[in-house]
């Protein structure tokens, strides 16, 4: 018995060292940059271009994170991490942040111990289908032939929709995206699923684009947001309220362009608030006062940010739909800096 | 005699025929053609087939080729730029061939280093792989491994100086201590070296910018590059402990033959992709957070004890294929162990090992692309993340596979044809 508690004492003491350095934002500030974990490759979410410079959706959140703490948004070592290495790499404090398209779930948030921040997109599973197939919703594929990745959820939200609506479907598994596309274009099968922001980067790169379509349906929830270790309140509050700087900035009209000019007084005090002219929420974060000024400037507030990433501009073209200000008829919606 | 048949046959030939040329059918390409090709009808079918398979492979394949892109902004530009014809889209190699080949990361201005350590390493390897050229290069082969680290990773000289010296003072106490017992030389060598590299710790530390390169971190390492140095690394390093198992697992000694075959058995039943897993993820609990081991250390340790003992196993089949004649006529010279396995046997185990441990080695310099499920970026990590992930070139794949096949079979069939002749060199049997 004893030697058991031995056991198990040594063991939680390797898991915990990885963690007992609770004090994040110490850490980095000491070591001036800020690691931040991002996905091996999403298109429009996280990228090395041709110089090996990281851009993308889920980049820029991070960089705005390093110039609120750190005061320069090119202060960030990003740590690339696959599904599968991604949550012990925060574990285990190799990273500070994951901000790498991870969905909000019951079990990572409570099971395993980490926080989120917020969600910063709002996912779900969609189809793509060719216009000429002649459907316009996701209930008429009846007996279609569609494509899907086995061994994710994309595969039991399909199998659950399809039971739901009491319509058939033949499946054809696939490993990839890589592999599903090919396999969609030469006509395998008649619609592919995946994340709709998958699919419509996917679609972005055919060919004939504008002969596909994505149906309207969403058959499933994928909060996708930044997370940090649990138990670190303090650093969980920072990238919180990054990100809601970022969204409150888009709702409030502050954009990298006018923020200078915003920065030097407006007649909205909640502005003043946020960008450090009025009060000291900046000093209550542990940061001083230009934290969210710093955060705004690096790429711009949260609308910015998705316009030039993966908005309509993009090759990539989502619309904001679920990911639009509340005031927009949106799910995106700051609490106040109060 | 001459007119014998005078009388009973009414013509008799008496000169010689001229020399025909052979009937058409029997001869020249019509002979070649059908003893090889149309011999019997379900030959004459299968070639058909065959000549139907190849042509249908070129002709889809010399178009693709021949009408490719070599210049565009992303695919949308490949595409308009085809219009509609089938063509490849290899402007994605020319932009991203330094990405492919050195992972995203690598100062760009820095680029000669690699490429000159790539250039250094055959002329470093080529005394070990060609016996004729002069013993003397050896000296260049000793000194490769710590020029090479200091090229690629850069930093002050000193560093790589001091583990050069280390490993002087160690083989020197080796020297001195050998003609006692193998045992000590053996084990008083290392613990010479280690003393060695601590006291040079504090003078590494001490010339921080001595003839410095612009450092380069580990984690900035990708590319075909990170390919070649896993798989040379690991393959020189496993073959002397591979050496050291395959003679430990035949020891007389019971605890270290127990060791070696514990350690042989546990590596080759557990799948690489699980060890590389401990390295990247189970290992990064043990340590305290900002001690994080070099991920490439941790890489290289997992891989190179996964091919030792592969190895291992490849010469103790080569040990035991020599006749039990050869250990007692070692024996019977008067030769001490180690004179007896660096003389006798282990140059015909080795030899009789080789193709085994080719194979071993091509293996693994094709398991080192494993790595990219551990989200490094070697070749195979470069394609499947940046490029597959660019919003210029999602979309763009056999062009950019073709180009990483291309590259893995060009250094694995050198291995191969270096193989095969070594063994002709080596042959001195009579077949």
């Amino acid at each position: 018995m004893k030697a058991y508690a031995f056991i198990g004492a040594l063991a939680s003491a390797g898991l915990t060292a990885g963690v007992a350095g609770a004090a994040t934002l110490d850490d980095v500030k000491a070591s001036g940059v800020l690691k931040c974990g991002v996905n091996t490759g999403l298109v429009g979410f996280a990228s090395p271009n041709a110089n090996g410079e990281w851009e993308g959706f889920d980049i820029a959140f991070c960089r705005a994170v390093a110039a609120a703490v750190l005061g320069d948004g090119s202060a960030v070592e990003f740590v690339p991490t696959t599904g599968k290495t991604r949550f012990t790499a925060l574990a285990s404090g190799e990273i500070d942040v994951l901000s790498r398209n991870t969905t909000w779930t019951f079990t990572r948030d409570v099971d395993l111990g980490f926080s989120f921040a917020g969600v910063n997109y709002y996912d779900g599973q969609g189809f793509i289908v060719r216009k000429d197939l002649g459907v316009s919703s996701a209930t008429e594929l009846d007996g279609a032939t569609i494509c899907v990745q086995t061994g994710t959820t994309t595969e039991l939200n399909l199998a659950d929709y399809f039971r739901n609506n009491n319509i058939s479907y033949e499946p054809v598994p696939v490993e990839t995206n890589s592999e599903a596309q090919p396999l969609y274009l030469d006509g395998a099968c008649d619609a592919y699923t995946t994340d709709a922001s998958g699919l419509a980067a996917t679609r972005a790169t055919f060919e004939d684009a504008d002969a596909h379509m994505l149906l309207p349906e969403i058959i499933s929830k994928e909060p996708l947001g930044p997370l940090t270790r649990q138990g670190d309140d303090q650093w969980a509050d920072i990238v919180r309220w990054t990100l809601n700087a970022l969204i409150a900035a888009e709702e409030l009209g502050v954009t990298s362009a006018n923020l200078e000019q915003m920065a030097g007084g407006s007649n909205n005090p909640e502005i003043n608030r946020l960008l450090g002219t009025d009060g000291d929420l900046g000093a209550m974060l542990g940061l001083d006062a230009d934290w969210a000024k710093r955060a705004i400037a690096v790429s711009g507030n949260y609308g910015e940010i998705f316009a030039a990433n993966i908005g309509e501009g993009t090759p990539i073209a989502l619309a904001r739909g679920l990911n639009a200000q509340w005031t927009q008829g949106g799910l995106i919606y700051a609490p106040p800096f109060r | 005699m001459s007119d014998t048949h005078a009388h009973s046959a009414a013509f008799v030939r008496t000169e010689t025929l001229p020399e025909m040329p052979p009937p058409p059918g029997e001869t020249g390409i019509v002979k070649w053609l059908r003893a090889n090709l149309f011999a019997n009808v379900p030959n004459a079918i299968l070639t058909l087939v065959s000549l139907w398979a190849i042509y249908a492979l070129l002709a889809g394949f010399i178009p693709w080729f021949t009408n490719a892109v070599w210049s565009a902004e992303d695919i949308r530009d490949c595409q308009a730029q085809l219009d509609g014809t089938r063509g490849a889209c290899f402007a994605v190699i020319s932009e991203r061939w330094h990405q492919l080949l050195f992972g995203i990361a690598y100062p760009q201005d820095q680029y000669w280093r690699p490429i000159l350590a790539f250039i250094l390493l055959f002329l470093s390897a080529a005394p070990l792989l060609f016996s004729k050229l002069p013993r003397n290069l050896l000296v260049l082969t000793l000194i490769y491994p710590f020029l090479g680290y200091w090229l690629l990773w850069g930093g002050t000289i000193v560093a790589p100086l001091v583990a050069l010296a280390g490993v002087l003072v160690g083989f020197a106490v080796y020297q001195r201590l050998v003609t006692g017992s193998f045992a000590m030389g053996f084990f008083g060598g290392i613990a010479a070296a280690f003393v060695a590299w601590w006291i040079g710790g504090f003078i590494t530390g001490a010339a921080e910018g001595v003839l410095a390169l612009e450092p380069v971190a580990s984690r900035d390492m990708g590319g075909f590059m990170l390919n070649m140095i896993l798989g040379t690394v690991c393959v020189s390093l496993s073959l002397p402990i591979g050496i050291m198992l395959a003679l430990g697992r035949q020891s007389d000694m019971i605890i270290i033959k127990w060791i070696c075959v514990v350690f042989i058995e546990f590596i080759r039943g557990v799948p690489l992709i699980t060890l590389l897993f401990v390295a990247s993820v189970v290992l990064a609990y043990f340590f305290p957070p900002g001690t994080n081991q070099d991920l490439i250390l941790r890489v290289i340790i997992m891989i190179t004890m996964f091919s030792s003992a592969y190895i291992a196993e490849v010469i103790r089949g080569g040990l035991a294929a020599l006749p039990r004649g050869q250990y007692e006529a070692a024996d019977s010279l008067g030769l001490d162990y180690p004179q007896a396995m660096r003389l006798i046997v282990l140059p015909q185990a080795l030899k009789i090992s080789i193709p085994g441990i080719v194979n071993v080695a091509v293996g693994l310099f094709k398991d080192t692309t494993l790595v990219s499920v551990i989200s490094m970026f070697d070749l195979v990590g470069v394609v499947r993340g940046p490029i597959f992930s660019s919003t210029e070139w999602a979309g763009v794949y056999w062009e950019v596979w073709g180009f990483a096949a291309l590259l893995f079979f060009i250094v694995c069939y050198s291995i191969s044809q270096y193989s095969q002749w070594l063994e002709r060199q080596l042959a001195t049997d009579h077949r």
